[in-house]
């Protein structure tokens, strides 16, 4: 279907982007690459009047280092994530998952900011910068503000981020070579959304888990972390039965959807039996 | 109206277009290239795959306007007075029925190639994941993509 007619302006800086879409008011939405709200639009599910196209904004664009953390603009595409040195080496996490994101076509214009400001449960790498602790950094009419990734997703397609204001980068730190990592995806066709994705962090210390962060994708209207399984996983012995032992409690406080993939109780099993996988591969047992 | 910019196949268009004009509709009702087809309304068909800036991208999940100042390559400009290697591998391996998706395999598979011109069977399927057969050639498409790469398609 074609979209149903809006404006479009494509500023050539930031400043001039947050005016635009500050004008626009609550009808207004930014596009980057447009994978997630392209369909939409056509679908015609979305019908904003004004487009704020940052398509044109290259600041936005690539990864830097910032000492502990990495830096990462907000157009940075999927692609980019991917093949990224600075990404391979200190977040491979964020790597392994954008590599999962739907096809290669997509993965060329669909950008991190993207991901994450769009808010879909079911999107791979909010759960994936949400078990990374990474802060958003936003910019709006009144300024900059950086938004911890605990607080940012509040609700289905809904995030913290105000009318006005654009996700400009996001702040992850850097992962020690102690850190082991996975995403466990699980869907039943090609470039389908996950039912259920898990991101396992895992540090190891002397045959034990010294720390373990899970995200968890499409197990509610946000993506969550397994606190259960983070507070069980912490101290237990790096071996296959502990850690799926951890892994038992991966759905408590979860509120899966029941949807045409499956029903709530499927995908709280989906939830540990991967959870289990993911942190053990997390761990290297 | 927007003014735009676009290079098709190596001739440059210059062209006023509504906002919501999707790229594949451009392609295909603006400047007549057809041999891009339009194949679903939910970005998940891939026929419509073509080339920008050297990277596959869906066109009907690309504005025209968001086209602006790039170089689209579509299945029409693939062939230069003979066909393309992947083209001709393609041919040659049966890698089509219907051909409905066959534009978009062959922009996706010459994309693949660029990045990893010797892919396992493996990379392949992964590599086409964006791109459905309704006719399930998968078998000869993936021969396909090994014939082109064994002929050393690197473009």
């Amino acid at each position: 279907m074609i979209p149903a007619k809006f404006d479009y302006v494509r500023p050539s800086s930031v400043g001039d982007a947050v005016s635009a879409l500050a004008g626009g008011g609550e009808d207004a939405k930014v596009i980057a690459g447009g994978q997630s709200l392209l369909p939409l639009l056509r679908l015609r599910l979305a019908y904003p009047e004004l487009l704020v196209d940052i398509g044109g904004l290259d600041e936005l664009c690539g990864v830097t280092d910032d000492g502990d953390h990495l830096l990462i603009g907000a157009r940075t595409t999927h692609y980019q994530l991917v093949h990224d040195p600075l990404i391979t080496e200190h977040c491979g996490l964020l790597a392994q998952a954008a590599g999962t994101v739907a096809d290669p076509a997509v993965r060329h214009r669909g950008t991190l900011g993207g991901s994450i400001a769009h808010a879909d449960p079911a999107g791979d790498l909010p759960a994936v910068v949400l078990a990374l602790d990474a802060t958003m950094i936003a910019t709006g009419p009144a300024g900059g503000r950086e938004i911890p990734a605990g607080e940012f997703f509040v609700d289905y397609l809904t995030t913290a981020l105000a009318p006005g204001e654009i996700l400009t980068g996001i702040r992850v730190p850097k992962l020690g070579a102690d850190w082991g990592y996975r995403y466990e995806k699980f869907h039943r066709t090609a470039q389908a959304w996950a039912i259920v994705g898990v991101a396992a962090l895992v540090r190891r210390s002397d045959g034990h888990v010294a720390e373990a962060r899970v995200g968890l994708t499409n197990m509610g209207s946000v993506p969550i972390r397994a606190a259960a399984v983070e507070t069980a996983a912490a101290g237990a012995q790096a071996s296959p039965e502990a850690l799926r032992e951890a892994a038992a409690g991966a759905d408590e406080g979860t509120q899966p959807p029941a949807d045409l993939h499956g029903a709530p109780d499927y995908r709280r099993h989906l939830a540990r039996v991967l959870t289990g996988r993911a942190l053990e591969a997390a761990a290297g047992v | 109206m927007t003014h735009i910019t676009v290079t098709v196949d190596g001739v440059k268009y210059v062209d006023q277009v509504e906002p919501r004009l999707l790229l594949v509709h451009y392609l295909r009702e603006v400047i007549g290239k057809t041999g891009t087809p339009i194949g679903c309304d939910t970005s998940n068909c891939g026929a419509c795959t073509v080339l920008m800036d050297g990277q596959s991208v869906k066109s009907c999940s690309v504005l025209a306007v968001q086209a602006d100042g790039s170089d689209v390559t579509t299945i029409e400009g693939l062939a230069n007075g003979e066909l393309h290697p992947v083209q001709r591998a393609f041919h040659e391996e049966h890698a089509l029925q219907c051909g409905y998706c066959t534009p978009g395999m062959i922009m996706a598979t010459t994309d693949l190639l660029r990045d990893n011109p010797h892919p396992t069977e493996e990379e392949i399927r992964d590599g086409l994941e964006g791109n459905l057969c309704r006719c399930t050639g998968y078998e000869n498409i993936v021969r396909a993509v090994k014939r082109a790469a064994e002929a050393g398609v690197t473009q």
